[in-house]
């Protein structure tokens, strides 16, 4: 079976990666039946990396097969609950032995700084592999009262076969936030990686063997979501998809899954989400958070606070300050040591990103620093500011996932709301004030599935990630996250009714 | 027949005497009004074939109307403007009312479906009021969490309301489907859009004076009678409706969700279809599992979607099981569901009882033994004869396919494993029952079957406690108990730094 073997000789990290290329089904590293291949580009300079395996709808039906299989006869709720932690637990353990490694893999792949990559993407799965880890032998249903003559309770069984669809975002990370609580539930998985960022899913491989996860329990096939991804949202025996990507995709699983099998869904989908900074914020903290909040990942991330609202009384101070903190972040190789921030992941995401700016500067914005590309190699943006921003721009409007932050006066705390709401997206929002009553009822009138008070992307496992609106369906992380990966079945118990 | 804005069907029967008036029109920000276009419907009474009534159907136009309403009555004067006491308060009213309302609405609910009067006195009523008062108890307890995380911050959930909720309701249990959702979406802080069945509207349609009476704000629930294909369609693809609620096929329920993921990728919860299997283990109470048996399948004119329409009987005591179960079969008396005594009354329309007629034929077709029944029943009305089915094998449309009447699919087995394969053998899986006195069979058997709801030693007895829902083809989501409230809420997390600096 063919790998490839990557020497890194960086300033940040040194050493080799050898990743197998290509399917990881039933437990083995197999040829795609089409034998078709799919071209790894490094987003710093544009040259291929390697070539994986493209899996097609032939593959997913084998590795359908092969974990139907698994769950059937040595997984599911034949394995009891602390075991299937225990190895979660090893996972997480094997993954930190290798945290550099799996850094460098993703700071490649991805193009995002090395220093982030380990601090904070492989940092969280392996936090993430734990957390579910402990979940995994405390799946709990109800006993419920109902009469004397009735045993009434609830089980949380697994659901059969997941399906997880992973973004080239945060493509460890994602995978590990849907593995974490698919596993512990029980659940067998085929995860498609996105076609971009199939690396460190491919290397994830060999250490869910040495985790001791039976054959078949966990399948890895990358492919393209045309092809791979159509096919698993449509598979009459996969009982559930879960997805983390575009809304446009999004809805293509949805309409997937209801003409075939009816399978379950959840779906994390895109945002435009609002930071409101009011005039009573500490100055540099809130610039910082709403920086973070914008260009963390090189704006490649679905709670980006995109949008941000300034009042009108800090607006001058704080548009200096935001604007002098932008000029400050580092563009360049992932792996200097003091890149803040990469590439952008591809000349598709590269030109559409541009476009939006192009857009900006047609509907009237004002670009009040960057808008060009940054060097003449690779996929690199300047961290860009847009002012004058009204609501029906597209930069305000659509989603962007770029360096590109809108920013927006406002006078009246209602007026924010009402701006803030007015997206057909609900992913997240951040509000910055000292006044405790504002923050929480501007925190509870925004339409989100998360709310951040003087802070932004500042995520936690334990509290639950999700939607409103048309960013998604469902919840991930927390223990809110194992509804989803569960079937919840009610069984009564005659004891005594007689007809 | 003429259209009025109320209508007065004056019952004399045996076991109902009375007037009973009902609006016509659609329910609209607290007004009856007429629909856009003007479109009725006559009703026909199963029993008889005769017109009822006249009423409203509303369109594409009316449900947007609707929605308006309720989106405006959400942000107005609803939501969590409203505190879940005083919402409790409204619903606890409203059951008070369906009580004392019961009989009427009963009446109305057995001419307009064709079930007995005894039955919908006796459990689609009281099912009514008793899902009010369960969800009147949760509207000021609905809770998140709060979550430790690091000394730095505060985090917690809250559960929120989702804003307007869509409701689209079957003919077979008009009322208590209708308040099933109605109640938890309500308790939650949700608005309402409700599209009951263009056959069944008249117990919805009484329900809207009760809805006024109790107190509950304009626009709050708002209920369009009309077609699946146009207004049930609308209620799918409004991009203004945050989530539908549905209860019916597993064919429409497809439509539901791809109209969503058209539109504006609006949450749904779909109560489907099932082909329900009993398992009757040869240590069971023979003549106690009869009883469940037969109620389990012939129960409201076997148009239920948790029917217990594939029967399982293990070779030691098939042919005892057999004879009881065929003998109290052929007992159940079919008629006019006024008669005192009668068990059965007619299928709900023409359309429906030629399809239960096709499968009957089916059956035969394809090589079953018809122990029992199998003809229409009398020459007027969409009666059909309690009907038995032996010697089925697994291929045949009347052991694959949901028949929706009271026809009943009987076949024999040997071994605990072979009847687990054969009963998960669908891509239904909504309910099971098992009866055996062995505690670790039946644990086993309860646990090993794919079905949302495992009854052990009974059929068909449900606990408003309990959540109902369908495995693999049979849904998403559940009705009843705690677990419905989180199809009715939009869970948001709330961080708040009290001290990380970055």
């Amino acid at each position: 079976m063919s790998s490839f073997t990557y020497q890194f000789d960086t300033p940040s990290y040194k050493g080799t990666s050898t990743v197998s290329t290509g399917l990881f089904i039933n437990g083995k590293f197999v040829e795609p039946v089409e034998k078709g291949t799919i071209e790894v580009v490094n987003p710093v300079n544009g040259k291929v990396i390697t070539s994986v395996a493209a899996g097609t709808a032939a593959d997913i039906d084998n590795a359908a097969r092969a974990a139907r299989k698994a769950y059937k006869e040595s997984w599911g709720l034949k394995v009891p609950g602390v075991q299937r932690g225990r190895m979660l637990s090893k996972l997480a353990d094997l993954l930190e032995a290798n945290a550099d490694e799996f850094a460098a893999l993703e700071a490649l792949d991805v193009g995002k700084a090395f220093r982030v990559a380990r601090n904070g993407d492989v940092s969280a799965s392996i936090a993430a592999l734990r957390y579910y880890a402990g979940w995994a032998d405390k799946i709990q249903g109800k006993t419920i009262e109902t009469n004397e003559k009735k045993l009434a309770y609830t089980r949380h069984e697994p659901v059969g076969l997941v399906g997880a669809i992973v973004p080239w975002n945060f493509p460890l990370t994602m995978l590990s936030f849907k593995l974490g609580p698919a596993l512990a539930a029980g659940n067998a998985v085929i995860v498609k990686p996105s076609e971009l960022t199939p690396l460190t899913a491919l290397r994830l491989c060999p250490l869910f063997v040495e985790a001791g996860f039976p054959d078949g329990v966990i399948n890895v096939v990358s492919g393209y979501g045309s092809t791979a991804g159509q096919a698993l949202s449509e598979h009459m025996d996969v009982d559930k998809i879960t997805f983390t990507g575009s809304t446009l995709t999004g809805r293509k699983i949805m309409e997937a899954a209801s003409k075939t099998n009816l399978k379950k869904i959840t779906l994390e989908l895109g945002g435009k989400s609002p930071s409101v900074i009011f005039d009573d914020v500490d100055l540099e903290q809130a610039v910082k958070w709403a920086s973070h909040g914008i260009f963390m990942n090189h704006g490649q991330a679905c709670t980006a606070g995109s949008r941000i609202f300034v009042q009108a009384g800090i607006y001058d101070k704080f548009l200096k300050a935001f604007t002098e903190h932008a000029l400050s972040l580092k563009v360049g190789d992932p792996f200097a040591r003091d890149t803040y921030q990469g590439p952008q992941v591809s000349q598709t995401q590269f030109e559409r990103i541009m476009g939006y700016i192009k857009s900006g500067k047609e509907e009237g914005a004002t670009v009040h620093i960057g808008g060009e590309r940054h060097g003449n190699e690779g996929y690199f943006i300047q961290p860009t500011i847009f002012t004058e921003c009204k609501p029906n721009m597209k930069i305000v409007r659509e989603e962007i996932f770029g360096p590109v932050a809108a920013i927006i006066k406002f006078a009246t705390e209602e007026e924010a709301i009402e701006q803030a709401n007015n997206t057909v997206y609900g992913l997240a929002c951040s509000v910055f004030t000292r006044d405790i009553d504002r923050a929480i009822r501007v925190a509870h009138s925004i339409e989100a599935g998360t709310a951040w008070i003087n802070c932004h992307n500042s995520s936690e496992l334990s509290l639950p990630f999700g939607g409103f609106k048309q960013s998604g369906i469902g919840r991930e992380l927390g223990e809110y996250a194992l509804e989803h990966y569960t079937n919840l079945k009610a069984v009564h118990v005659n004891i005594g009714h007689r007809l | 027949m003429t259209f009025e804005s109320t209508y007065t069907y004056q019952f004399d029967t045996a076991v109902y005497k009375g007037a009973v008036t009902f609006p016509t029109q659609l329910f609209i920000n607290g007004e009856f009004v007429n629909p856009v276009n003007k479109g009725t419907i006559d009703l026909t009474n199963p029993a008889t074939c005769k017109a009822i009534a006249r009423i409203s159907v509303g369109d594409r136009e009316d449900i947007e109307l609707a929605a308006q309403a309720a989106r405006a009555a959400f942000k107005e004067h609803w939501g969590l403007k409203v505190p879940g006491a005083a919402r409790s308060k409204l619903l606890h009213k409203l059951a008070d009312l369906v009580d004392a309302n019961a009989d009427q609405i009963a009446a109305l609910e057995a001419l307009n479906v064709g079930k007995t009067f005894h039955a919908a006195k006796a459990q689609d009523l009281p099912i009514t009021s008793s899902v009010l008062r369960y969800y009147a108890g949760w509207a000021d307890k609905i809770q998140g969490k709060n979550i430790q995380t690091t000394p730095d911050k505060i985090g917690f959930t809250r559960h929120e309301p989702i804003g307007v909720v869509g409701v689209i309701v079957p003919w077979n249990f008009p009322l208590s489907t209708l308040i099933m959702k109605l109640a938890p979406a309500l308790a939650c802080g949700n608005t309402i859009v409700a599209k009951p069945s263009e056959f069944t509207p008249l117990s919805a349609l009484f329900l809207c004076t009760l809805i006024r009476e109790a107190g509950f704000p304009r626009g709050v629930v708002n209920i369009v009678a009309g077609y699946g294909d146009t207004a049930g369609q609308a209620v799918g693809e409004s991009m203004i409706i945050d989530k539908v609620a549905f209860t019916g096929s597993t064919l429409t329920g497809r439509k539901i969700m791809e109209a969503a993921a058209k539109s504006n990728l609006k949450k749904i919860s779909l109560e489907l279809g099932g082909k329900s299997p009993s398992i009757i283990f040869d240590d069971a109470d023979i003549d106690q599992a009869v009883k469940w048996a037969i109620n389990g399948i012939f129960m409201n004119q076997g148009e239920l979607c948790v029917a217990g329409s594939r029967i399982y009987v293990q070779a030691g005591i098939y042919d005892d099981f057999l004879q009881k179960f065929t003998e109290s079969a052929q007992c159940l008396s079919v008629g006019d569901p006024f008669s005192p005594g009668t068990f059965q009354g007619p299928q709900i329309s023409e359309r429906q009882f030629e399809r239960v007629m096709g499968y009957i034929k089916s059956g035969q077709e394809e090589g079953a033994t018809l122990r029992l029944g199998g003809e229409r029943h009398g020459t007027e009305g969409y009666f059909i004869q309690p009907t038995v089915f032996t010697e089925c094998t697994p291929n045949m449309k009347i052991v694959q396919e949901e028949i929706f009447g009271p026809v009943a699919a009987i076949m024999k087995f040997s071994a605990e494993e072979e009847v687990i394969e054969q009963a998960n053998n669908t891509t239904y899986g909504l309910a099971c029952s098992v009866y055996t006195k062995d505690i670790n069979r039946a644990m086993r058997v309860a646990s090993n079957i794919e079905a949302g709801t495992a009854w052990v030693n009974f059929t068909n007895w449900p606990d408003l406690g309990l959540p109902v829902g369908g495995f693999k083809q049979s849904g998403a989501g559940k009705d009843l108990g705690e677990d419905a409230l989180e199809n009715y809420t939009n869970i948001k997390a709330v961080h708040i730094n009290i001290g990380i600096k970055i």
